[in-house]
């Protein structure tokens, strides 16, 4: 069973294809981490995918269903961490209940359970009354991902959720993620921390120029020569008692 | 919340019971009262019945109207600055109404009035939703608005500059500022309707706008249809403040100040201000409607001229307010 299937998907912007017959399927106990540099269309390949963007080509099994049952089966964190209005962490949270609320109906226990468990994962509990807007930029990026928690969809996909945060919140939220994977949920998520994504990540997407350059386990992804003509750099990797470590370490000119 | 509601509704029903007391006509209260529900024969009782219950009716319909799309308004943009004449509705509607004045059409039968303003309406409605598209965002809704608003003001003005007459002149500039003095149960009838389908549609983007606190991609991956939201937001807008302009001219202030006064209330949650500021805008305009008649009872005072008197000092705090939390 996959969550997420993917079959030539297209998607062109003032007729240049910026994803490109992109074919993919994910399937439960996933993490997979998107991967490649700025503007190689992991953001468009993920919108495409949920059906927030019209397709040039190709199909998609989330882009197809209605969108209320979508909301169901995904949930989307987008990257600009947008809260328009100065709301309760808790009310935040609890936005994530709506694709599940019948039309007009209050929250109901199951909701409840829902929320409070998004809070306990990712440890807000102190911050359920304070303001969502008053909290850092780490805490509000802490909040939504609980936000998508709440939703409680089989499939997760973020796009850059660990962007901007402290060391300890980067690897928590990696943490946060893995587990749902284990627990058999999937995940997807988009990040520019390679040494994270290798170690977290049971799987790598690598994007280049709108193509799948790259899909695997990250120790096979994560080669040299792609680092060199994809990235532009060159990096150290070990595995250590510890884990995989992985470090870019110079531009290759 | 509930005592929120509670609290409100109470204003509103004092307000109202207020306005039906205040006036020209010397008698008590409790007489007055008195004179409205049992017909005494006098001319008191057709005062209170013929007079004054339409005029508080609308106070009330006009408030509900301009603060239940202001609030909309501000939610689906997602700014607290917008209110209802954004969208240029209330400009078209006023132009309507201006053009029924100066053709003598207003003076042919007696409903001419407010049916060309929301005729205007209408119009300013079917320009927006052609000019901004099926899948535009905020920022082409705005900009449709601003561009239909400033059209509406110039034809405005060129119909006045142009004017032979200075009697429909004149008749324009008073018209154009807004009242509720001299309306009969036939404005009441006319509006209500469109305002009961503008307010049902209005209350129908509760669920979207809450969503939309997360940005137009959060909301839509949650299963809100954006294009649903906007078509109900500009719709239910444009036949509610349609239809008030119709009845009570151009008032503003009601639909920006509202929304900004009771957010605080209602935990910041664009959904459950929808109501809040509904009842805060009748509230406010009921109030507004005893003071013209009160503060200058021989005088004439204009609504839309006191509710901008009082409006654009609070404006002014807001903006204070608002440039001291972003510093």
């Amino acid at each position: 069973m996959s969550l997420l299937s993917l079959n030539q998907l297209s998607v062109t912007r003032g007729g240049c294809p910026v994803v490109d017959a992109v074919t993919l399927t994910v399937g439960p106990g996933e993490c997979v981490g998107l991967i490649g540099p700025n503007g190689a269309g992991k953001t468009t390949l993920m919108r495409a995918a949920i059906g927030l963007l019209p397709r040039a080509g190709g199909t998609s099994n989330l882009a197809a269903l209605p969108a209320g049952d979508r909301a169901r089966q995904v949930a989307w964190m987008p990257q600009s961490r947008e809260i328009a209005w100065p709301v309760t962490v808790e009310t935040l949270i609890a936005l994530g209940r709506i694709p599940h609320l019948p039309r007009g109906a209050r929250l109901r226990d199951e909701d409840r359970f829902a929320i409070d468990a998004a809070i306990a994962r990712m440890g807000l509990e102190t911050f359920r009354t304070r303001r969502a807007t008053e909290l850092s930029g780490g805490e509000q990026a802490r909040v939504l991902i609980a936000r998508a928690l709440a939703q409680d969809t089989a499939l997760v996909m973020a796009d850059e959720p660990i962007a901007g945060l402290d060391p300890a919140s980067q690897i928590a939220t990696m943490d946060v993620f893995s587990s749902l994977a284990t627990e058999g949920h999937a995940v997807v998520v988009s990040l520019h921390d390679l040494g994270l994504a290798a170690r977290h990540c049971t799987r790598l997407l690598m994007l280049h120029q709108g193509r799948v350059v790259a899909d695997g386990p990250p120790a096979e992804v994560l080669t040299d020569d792609r680092m060199a003509t994809v990235f532009n750099v060159t990096a150290y990797h070990a595995q250590t008692p510890s884990g995989a470590v992985f470090q870019p370490l110079e531009v290759v000119r | 919340m509930t005592r929120l509601a509670v609290i409100l509704i109470a204003v509103v029903a004092a307000l109202f019971v207020a306005s039906l007391v205040t006036g020209y006509a010397i008698a008590g209260p409790i007489e007055s009262l008195r004179a409205l529900l049992v017909d005494t024969g006098n001319p008191l009782s057709v005062v209170m019945r013929e007079i004054r219950l339409p005029r508080a009716i609308l106070a009330a319909l006009v408030g509900t109207s301009l603060g239940l799309s202001g609030a909309a308004l501000q939610g689906y943009l997602r700014n607290p600055l917008a209110e209802p004449g954004l969208i240029g509705v209330s400009g078209s509607a006023a132009l309507g109404a201006v053009l029924a004045i100066q053709t003598g059409l207003a003076a042919s039968f007696a409903l001419a009035l407010p049916f060309s303003a929301l005729g205007g309406a209408v119009v300013a409605v079917g320009l927006i939703l052609a000019l901004a598209g099926p899948r535009g965002g905020a920022i082409t809704l705005i900009l449709a608005g601003i561009a239909i608003s400033a059209l509406a003001g110039a034809l405005t003005s060129l119909v006045l500059n142009l004017s032979p007459n200075p009697f429909a002149a004149a008749d324009i500039v008073f018209w154009l500022m807004g009242s509720l003095a001299d309306r009969s149960f036939a404005h009441v009838w006319l509006a209500l309707p469109f305002m009961g389908v503008g307010w049902l549609m209005l209350a129908a983007t509760a669920r979207g706008l809450e969503a939309l606190t997360l940005g137009e991609d959060g909301a839509e991956a949650m299963g809100i249809s954006l294009a649903r939201l906007r078509l109900l937001l500009v719709t239910g807008t444009a036949a509610s403040v349609g239809a008030a302009t119709s009845v009570a001219g151009a008032i503003g202030f009601v639909g920006l100040v509202v929304p900004h006064l009771l957010r605080p209330f209602v935990g910041a949650r664009p959904g459950a201000l929808l109501w809040a500021s509904g009842l805060g805008g009748a509230a406010m305009v009921l109030a507004a409607d005893i003071a013209v008649r009160v503060v200058l009872p021989d005088r004439d005072l204009k609504l839309g001229v006191l509710m901008a008197l009082v409006g654009a000092p609070l404006f002014l705090h807001l903006i204070y307010k608002t440039r001291k939390e972003t510093a």
